[in-house]
């Protein structure tokens, strides 16, 4: 047999994946589409939107420019309360986070019973979307910013308090052994051999948080949560499109800008 | 060096806190200034603080008012759970499929500039705004119900994944890069043998991840009448139905609560 034939009979073709791992692949695919197709499907979408979005698209782009220029003055206080609900939000959940932090981490929590009541305040925090929680405050405090910054605030404790917590469970043991070997109560432990270990985990989360806020500070308005949000909603109501424009704008600067300083802080930290 | 020799020299003994802001006066000059900006964001503010001091018994009512939860509404909040899991599905799966030719023009080392940076204003624009300023523009487009959630989303989690997906593209060592090009593969054949093996398993757990994301944003795009469990949230708050509200939101925790147990399982399986 030539080399020729029996490359011919025995074709050595690399394959990259065994026949039974190919089945596996296609299954998985295949589910996935099947997914797909039934989430799409039972939406019952109304597919004759469709047919005149784009003049529907069209139509709000003419209406939306040029934008009126001269409104930019009446943004800028709105702008400057968005920044400080999304401030003073994030100070506040600096100062409650941190005592979660350490009720939710095995390592620093009391019992299992404390472990979990942290974990379970960081769970509801996170799951509860900022705006629902504007929601719930505008019933409690009535409209304002007020509203705004404790929404802001009890949304960012379960960001903030899980990464600090995953922080505080990998943190050197060696150095919490050396302080309480020294005779340190347990409030000394914790700010004197845990705190330092985690600060600059605690900085620069809050830092990317406080970048996070700005964005959602700027819808809390649609629910009467204050900031430049209320300024929008009216606009939008009002079908002042040109003014939307000027807001929309205005809320890009300031969140790309938060983005730009918020980088460049953690760059510094860590 | 020569600070803490010195120091050394002065009080051997003393221990020093480790600080994260070595120098003294920028430590306490950003302190200063963090006291100035929080008196003048409060006293800018207009928060009327009777209002605010009424706000505690309002609260305490609030809560007395959603205790017990009332799940007697059990098909309305199970139709609006199923509507916001299939708003996530759908617009996780397309986004998946979209964020593909994206991710890949957002890569420096693989596309010209004009294309490159099409698609990162593309990126950076739909970052920026949140999903309820997207959504109210997509419900004054394709009207009210779930199609503008779901392109809300898509949006959102096209932009997300793409970004991590150019990002992953742009750090790869170059050496693979060169040598399946010296091979004169073409650049459909560059994609498939030598980006796809490398960028294939973060794309995966970034596009779960924003499943998991997706099921989160997608109880709070129905606020602007979007479609899903946050519309009837919506309404039922301004119904002042608070044990309804109650249920609505455990259902949404135990929700998202699922999907991160699922994503993080389904990462770990990818891992």
């Amino acid at each position: 047999m030539t080399a020729s034939q029996h490359a011919a009979k025995h074709p050595e073709v690399w394959r990259r994946f065994s026949p039974r791992q190919t089945l596996l692949r296609y299954t998985w695919y295949l589910g996935v589409v099947a997914v797909a197709v039934w989430s799409i499907s039972a939406l019952d979408v109304a597919w004759f939107f469709f047919l005149d979005a784009h003049v529907q698209a069209l139509d709000m782009a003419t209406r939306m420019w040029p934008p009126e220029l001269g409104y930019f003055r009446k943004v800028v206080g709105p702008l400057i309360e968005t920044i400080h609900i999304a401030t003073l939000g994030t100070v506040a959940t600096v100062l409650v986070a941190f005592p979660v932090a350490f009720l939710a981490s095995r390592n620093t929590t009391f019992n299992a019973v404390t472990w979990f009541i942290g974990r379970f305040i960081l769970v509801a925090s996170r799951s509860v979307n900022t705006v629902v929680w504007g929601l719930l405050f505008v019933a409690i405090f009535g409209p304002g910013p007020m509203a705004g910054i404790w929404a802001i605030t009890f949304r960012s404790i379960g960001f903030l308090g899980k990464l600090v917590a995953e922080a505080i469970e990998e943190i050197d043991t060696g150095v919490v052994e050396a302080i309480e070997a020294t005779g340190a109560s347990r409030l000394q432990v914790l700010w004197i051999g845990v705190l330092p270990q985690v600060l600059p985990v605690i900085y620069g989360t809050t830092v990317y948080r406080w970048d996070i806020n700005i964005r959602e500070s700027s819808v809390l308005g649609f629910v009467g949560a204050g900031g430049i949000g209320i300024v929008l909603y009216a606009a939008i109501n009002q079908f002042l499109w040109q003014e939307v424009t000027v807001i929309l704008i205005a809320v890009f600067g300031v969140v790309i800008l938060s983005e730009f300083v918020s980088a460049a802080v953690r760059r510094r930290i860590t | 060096m020569a600070a803490s020799s010195s120091a050394q020299a002065g009080d051997a003994l003393r221990w020093q806190r480790i600080r994260t802001i070595e120098n003294p006066w920028v430590r306490q000059g950003l302190a200063a200034l963090a006291v100035v900006y929080l008196a003048w964001s409060l006293t800018t503010l207009e928060i009327n603080w009777t209002r605010v001091a009424d706000g505690l018994p309002r609260a305490v009512n609030l809560v007395l008012r959603m205790f017990p939860p009332d799940f007697s509404r059990g098909s309305l909040l199970f139709r609006g759970t199923l509507e916001s899991v299939q708003m996530a599905l759908a617009a996780s799966f397309f986004g998946m499929i979209l964020a593909v030719p994206i991710g890949i023009c957002g890569a420096s080392n693989l596309v010209p500039k004009p294309v490159y940076l099409a698609a990162r204003a593309f990126i950076i624009l739909s970052r920026t705004f949140h999903e309820i300023i997207v959504a109210i523009f997509f419900v004054k487009i394709f009207g009210f119900g779930p199609l503008a959630g779901v392109l809300t989303l898509l949006v959102a989690s096209t932009s997300f994944i793409s970004k991590m997906l150019a990002e992953d593209i742009e750090n790869m060592p170059p050496g693979q890069l060169e040598a399946i090009r010296a091979t004169g593969a073409s650049f459909p054949q560059l994609l498939v043998y030598c980006i796809s093996p490398q960028a294939l398993p973060r794309y995966l757990g970034v596009s779960i991840y924003r499943l998991d994301a997706n099921i989160r944003h997608s109880t709070v795009v129905g606020i602007v009448g979007a479609g899903g469990i946050g519309q009837v949230l919506a309404a039922s708050f301004s119904r002042y139905d608070y044990d309804f509200s109650l249920a609505i939101l455990l259902t949404i925790i135990s929700l998202v609560f699922l999907g991160e147990f699922f994503s993080n399982w389904v990462r770990n399986q990818l891992r």
